[in-house]
């Protein structure tokens, strides 16, 4: 098992959360984060998907997801050759003199503290998910009242976009697969 | 022009085609039955929804065009996801309509509402819910466009009652615009020259044939490529008919039921060219131990199919008739540049002695059991032309393999969901679509309880056809698989041969019912049956409860342990160690 980045650029209509989804739930795989939003053109949403699962059962996945008809394109992040993001919410309680080592660690993190109580912080963190596991890690010991976050995003590197790109595993051989246009990953 | 949003349903119908539609009648979807009165499209009230769908389906497998059926809201929606799980896995072109609650009160728990779309979801191809009259034309385009391209498969458009009712301007769609539906079609040349090279250089090449090959209309590029190349070729559950049974180069049926002849040229062989076929577990057997010898070349539409369940050493996407005509056109050409066609009569002669030695099997005493095999033979020696029609169980298996198909679209199955009570509803929607042919439905006596409601449909609706029942008495696969793998601990599956009486069953549908007991009977009863033209005929054929399936690769195991049945010839060694000729 290992972590996989997949992005979904989607039209965006109803139910279509739903069939992107059920592709996983179907095979009984979890989805560890998803996040869904609009991009540059009006009437696409673009989901990202991070799943914990073989490399083989993922690749029916994907291409199961090109064949449903509202997704446009579907990406696999190579790992290292993605930017990747994430922002979290986290109320801490910051009591006496835990309040100014949480600042510290909030410097050295350099993430910002959103609102204050009494008793709490709250801070927003962005960046990669392994220093947010590390940030957390470090505020669990005050005492974490909630936590809130929204799933990885992630870019390609490099020029191109989504939907210039080919999806990874089908290059090269699989590419000359498709059809005497090369196999452009559109559904069936 | 002004019309309701019903009016430019069946005028969206109309545009797409549409003669025949199967359905029922409700609450929600009443204001489309209105129009309907006046729409140039035959309704077929069938008895129940699944007998609707599986009626599609058997419309659309018989013509090549869209089977549709209609349904109510709710239970009517509900009770068409069988047809429609049965026509995904099938890849049937299948447009389902469906009313829905009104759309002020959708998501409310209103009578007869079900999230329907959200039910099909996983079951069909695609599906639609329609919010707007305006909506409804281009919608019913989509859904067509979808059904019937690519790999074709069901698809569920869901209108809400006020829409129905609701006012708009009629507007029909040039053409349909969904960008994230491209199918390729187009099978890439540099890859079919590659499948070309290797199935020339091949010593035991075999054409691994499957549905796809029917529903891509490519039979005839079929056969060229297979004679002039002088390929032997297996025809899957689904694409029996694709290539003439007659045919010296035709090795029937793979699979878990199939022939000696042709699961063991599949084991054999060094090349094997899938068109349109996906590498089935029936087929398959074990997966790890299929075809270990075979380089693999896959021809598909579905990307996805591709690589599944076997490494494909050249894969190609497209249609398959498409694809097929390229590999033709590039054979044509290597075997020109090479000065002919390879010689492979080492190969050949030991398919052909193969299929002598082990041919399907079984033994007819003269004074009985009467045995299912004999009805099914003598059954296509009186209606060589008919369209078959068969349900699931040891009746279809015993069809497939005791039929001889020579043309496409004779043929008509549930294959890969194996759903029982296929048969009588498919017979009706075949019948529907193709009057000008003898339609024969073969049945099981379980199979057949699940759907004979339709025997009332065809009588009302004077679609007349044939249904043998092949009554064993039993849920006769399952007592198979308890007698060979539970120890003979029989469990929930005695029928009886005689409840219900299947005779008079048929004549209170308004049928003719007639019972053959002794091999004696059989051709008499057959031939009564066929020269009734204006009824349809139930046969109810009481057979030997113990006939068992042969041959059998059990599940999970490897082709390679084919168990050839009791009647077959003993071979002097184990035949899959027996040296090629």
């Amino acid at each position: 098992m290992s972590l996989h980045t997949i992005s979904v650029l989607v039209e965006d209509k109803p139910g279509v959360l739903t069939r992107v989804a059920g592709l996983f739930a179907a095979r009984g795989f979890n989805i560890d984060s998803l996040a869904v939003g609009p991009t540059e053109e009006p009437g696409l949403s673009r989901m990202t998907i991070v799943v914990n699962v073989e490399s083989k059962p993922l690749e029916q996945v994907t291409k199961q997801l090109n064949k449903l008809v509202n997704v446009i394109k579907v990406l696999e992040h190579d790992p290292g050759d993605a930017v990747e993001r994430e922002l979290l919410l986290v109320k801490v309680r910051a009591e006496g003199e835990a309040r100014a080592r949480i600042m510290e660690i909030c410097d050295v993190f350099r993430v910002r503290v959103l609102a204050v109580t009494h008793r709490t912080l709250t801070i927003e963190g962005t960046g990669m998910p392994d220093k947010l596991e590390a940030l957390l890690e470090l505020l669990s010991d005050f005492g974490i009242v909630e936590l809130a976050r929204t799933g990885r995003i992630a870019l390609a590197r490099g020029d191109r976009g989504i939907r210039e790109r080919v999806q990874r595993g089908y290059a090269p051989r699989a590419v000359s697969a498709g059809g005497d246009e090369g196999w452009t990953g559109g559904g069936v | 022009m002004k019309v309701t949003g019903a009016q430019a349903l069946f005028k969206a119908l109309e545009g797409e085609g549409v003669d025949t539609i199967f359905g029922i009648p409700g609450g929600a979807i009443l204001p489309a039955y209105d129009p309907l009165i006046d729409a140039n499209i035959r309704h077929v009230l069938t008895r129940h929804e699944q007998g609707a769908g599986h009626a599609a389906e058997g419309y659309a497998w018989a013509t090549g065009k869209v089977g549709v059926c209609m349904a109510t809201s709710g239970p009517g929606g509900c009770n068409l996801v069988t047809a429609l799980a049965d026509a995904k896995m099938d890849s049937v072109p299948v447009v389902a309509i469906t009313g829905q609650v009104p759309t002020p009160v959708v998501g409310n728990d209103a009578f007869q509402e079900a999230d329907i779309t959200g039910i099909t979801m996983p079951v069909t191809k695609h599906n639609f819910l329609v919010k707007r009259a305006e909506d409804v034309a281009e919608t019913i385009r989509e859904a067509f466009h979808i059904a019937s391209t690519g790999r074709p498969g069901p698809v569920l458009v869901d209108v809400p009652k006020d829409v129905l009712l609701q006012d708009t301007t009629w507007h029909w769609p040039e053409r349909v615009d969904l960008p994230g539906y491209r199918p390729t079609t187009k099978g890439n040349l540099r890859q079919v020259r590659e499948a070309v090279k290797l199935i020339l250089e091949s010593e035991r090449p075999v054409l691994y044939v499957g549905g796809g090959i029917i529903k891509a209309n490519a039979t005839k590029d079929l056969f060229a490529l297979a004679t002039e190349g002088r390929l032997p070729v297996v025809t899957t559950l689904m694409a029996r008919g694709a290539f003439p049974d007659s045919h010296e180069l035709c090795l029937g049926m793979p699979g878990m039921h199939g022939n000696y002849t042709a699961v063991t040229a599949m084991q054999q062989a060094d090349v094997l060219v899938a068109l349109g076929a996906r590498f089935d577990d029936r087929v398959t057997g074990k997966l790890a131990a299929f075809a270990p010898h075979a380089k693999v070349v896959h021809v598909d539409i579905d990307p996805a199919e591709i690589g599944k369940n076997r490494v494909a050493d050249i894969p190609i996407v497209g249609d398959a008739r498409d694809v097929t005509a390229k590999l033709l056109t590039e054979l044509r050409r290597q075997q020109e540049e090479r000065g002919g066609v390879p010689d492979r009569s080492a190969w050949l002669s030991t398919l052909s002695a193969w299929k002598e030695r082990y041919p399907y099997r079984y033994d007819q005493p003269s004074d009985g059991p009467l045995k299912p095999q004999f009805v099914i033979e003598r059954l296509y020696e009186h209606s060589r032309d008919a369209i078959v029609v068969a349900g699931v169980g040891q009746h279809q298996m015993w069809a497939s393999q005791f039929w001889h198909f020579e043309e496409p679209r004779t043929w008509i199955n549930s294959g890969g969901l194996g759903t029982m009570g296929f048969a009588v509803p498919a017979a009706l929607g075949a019948a529907a679509g193709r009057p000008d042919k003898q339609v024969v439905a073969i049945d099981g006596d379980g199979c057949f309880q699940m759907t004979a409601q339709e025997l009332a449909t065809s009588t009302a609706e004077k679609i007349p056809f044939v249904t043998a029942i092949i009554n064993n008495a039993y849920l006769g696969m399952v007592r198979q698989w308890q007698e060979l793998f539970y120890n003979e601990r029989y469990s929930q599956v005695y029928l009886s041969h005689d409840v219900p009486d299947y005779a008079k069953l048929a004549e209170a549908y308004g049928c003719v019912g007639l019972r053959v007991e002794h091999p004696d009977e059989v051709d008499a009863t057959i031939e009564k049956a066929l020269s009734i033209e204006d009824r349809s005929v139930v046969i109810d054929f009481r057979v030997d409860p113990f006939e068992n399936c042969y041959p059998m690769v059990p599940a999970g195991a490897s082709n390679d342990d084919i168990i050839l049945g009791p009647e077959a010839a003993i071979p002097t060694e184990d035949p899959a160690e027996a040296p090629i000729a």
